[in-house]
């Protein structure tokens, strides 16, 4: 196993990122390089996002809804909790086992591990705003609906943006096991070490990590975005 | 009345269904459709044993390294206020890093098997209680903390017999957290030859069938409730005058 192979190095890993080679088990077929780094790294993003786009559909409006009539307190909390308890092997095995493999069945799994941070973060968010700003925009008319999408969810972005932020973390990270279940992700990399070697394996954890961590900046980013001029002051 | 049934017991037996030991997992592969195969969790469920043990044992060690490294820097942090942002972008980056990459960042460094993956889980605990202890420790009231110095408590008094206590419910929130994610995470180790629930999930390099899979994530989800249910019974007893206010 992988025990008998040569042991992995840095630069060997940055070597496989760069340039093609030889692999033990293809035949001929090179393995590596940056063209093929960019197609996982691409698709890993792109089951990522989309995932966390699935999760945002059906959380946020759920969680702003339940947080502004003050209803569904047990669902919302009791769900984030129970969320962190789910297995994303086990998830991922039995997606691919019951349902079927690819991107149609992978980023609904995925999604599912984005919900309960999207939902509890949404229904805390509405729930922390001052009651007395809700009143005062009830008192200068207007409707429920105008209040989550002008007052509510403006004043709880740095929260919901802390369930994104979470969600996405855990989408990524389960994209990485996602070739398990047929989606060629950089994960490929790390669990099929027979092919690329074990330079490639650690080139994937390299990359598979820059991946995270780019995300990341770019949602605390997005963060600062939508965070309104007024909040930003109270809170330095 | 017998009969249909005695036809259909018959039929299983033919296909193979039961056997008087089935450890290998064709029977239940001859029935694709079939979700959970009842007859092999019966007879295989003493397989599970030593994986739910190693398990356990993972998950206790990186949460109790967790917990060690992560208070330390959340009591260096509050005596030493400018410590505090790099600290909490220290143990977020870490957070961010997908733990299957980590294992294997750290492989060169550590190697395959057990220490791996117990730092790497420990790694992920360390955000969340660093981050609950600072908060817990920062919203003890002042007044507190002032009355405390005044009847002649020293600083060292004051964060044990003072902050500690009343920082206790968010300290324990945290280690709830970081417990539950390290069961579900600690199915990853599988991967650097760790071994736990996750060989159950994911052996000899392939997916197993879902029964086992079924039965290791119920493992799974039971382990993280008990765990975070006897977290919450310490904290009762550690914290009696919160029930008496209470009442």
């Amino acid at each position: 196993m992988s025990a008998a192979l040569p042991a992995a190095s840095f630069g060997g890993a940055i070597d496989f990122i760069f340039g093609k080679q030889e692999s033990n088990v293809t035949g001929g077929r090179k393995v590596g390089g940056l063209e093929q780094a960019l197609e996982l790294t691409l698709k890993q993003l792109e089951v990522t996002l989309l995932a966390l786009a699935l999760a945002l559909v059906v959380a946020l409006p759920l969680g702003l809804w339940l947080g502004h009539r003050g209803r569904g307190e047990l669902l919302a909390v009791g769900i984030g909790n129970a969320g962190r308890a789910i297995p994303e092997l086990a998830l991922i095995a039995l997606v691919a086992a019951l349902i079927g493999v690819g991107m149609v069945t992978v980023t609904p799994a995925l999604a599912v591990l984005g919900v309960p941070p999207i939902l509890t973060n949404a229904f805390v968010g509405v729930r922390q705003v001052d009651r007395a700003v809700v009143d005062a925009a009830r008192g200068i008319g207007m409707s429920e609906l105008e209040i989550v999408r002008k007052v509510e969810l403006p004043l709880a972005v740095p929260t919901v943006m802390g369930g994104v932020r979470s969600a996405a973390i855990a989408i990524v990270a389960t994209a990485t096991i996602a070739p398990l279940a047929g989606v060629v992700t950089l994960g490929d990399y790390i669990i099929n070490a027979s092919i690329y070697g074990e330079d490639g394996r650690l080139a994937g954890a390299i990359l598979v990590a820059l991946l995270a961590l780019a995300l990341e900046g770019a949602l605390a980013l997005v963060q600062r975005l939508l965070t309104s001029d007024g909040l930003r002051l109270q809170t330095p | 009345m017998i009969a249909p049934a005695a036809i259909a017991l018959a039929g299983a037996v033919d296909e193979g269904f039961f056997r008087d030991r089935s450890s290998d997992t064709l029977a239940c592969e001859a029935r694709p459709d079939e979700v959970f195969c009842f007859g092999w969790a019966r007879e295989n469920i003493d397989r599970f044993l030593t994986p739910t043990l190693e398990h356990l044992e993972m998950v206790v060690a990186s949460v109790a390294a967790g917990f060690v490294v992560a208070f330390a820097l959340a009591l260096l942090a509050h005596r030493r206020g400018w410590l505090r942002p790099p600290l909490l972008a220290a143990t977020g980056v870490l957070y961010t890093i997908p733990s299957l990459a980590l294992f294997f960042l750290l492989l060169p460094l550590t190697g395959l098997g057990r220490t791996t993956a117990i730092v790497v889980l420990a790694a992920y605990t360390l955000q969340i209680i660093y981050r609950n202890t600072i908060i817990g420790l920062a919203n003890v009231p002042a007044a507190t903390k002032d009355a405390a110095r005044g009847m002649g408590y020293t600083e060292r008094q004051v964060l044990w017999r003072v902050e500690l206590p009343l920082a206790l419910p968010e300290i324990v929130a945290g280690l709830r957290v970081a417990t539950v994610s390290t069961v579900a995470l600690a199915t990853l180790a599988v991967f650097v030859g760790a071994g736990g629930l996750g060989t159950q999930i994911y052996g000899g390099g392939n997916l197993t069938f879902p029964t086992s899979v079924l039965i290791a994530a119920a493992i799974v989800i039971l382990m993280a409730l008990v765990l975070e249910a006897a977290l919450l019974l310490a904290q009762r007893r550690l914290t009696p005058w919160r029930r008496a206010r209470a009442s």
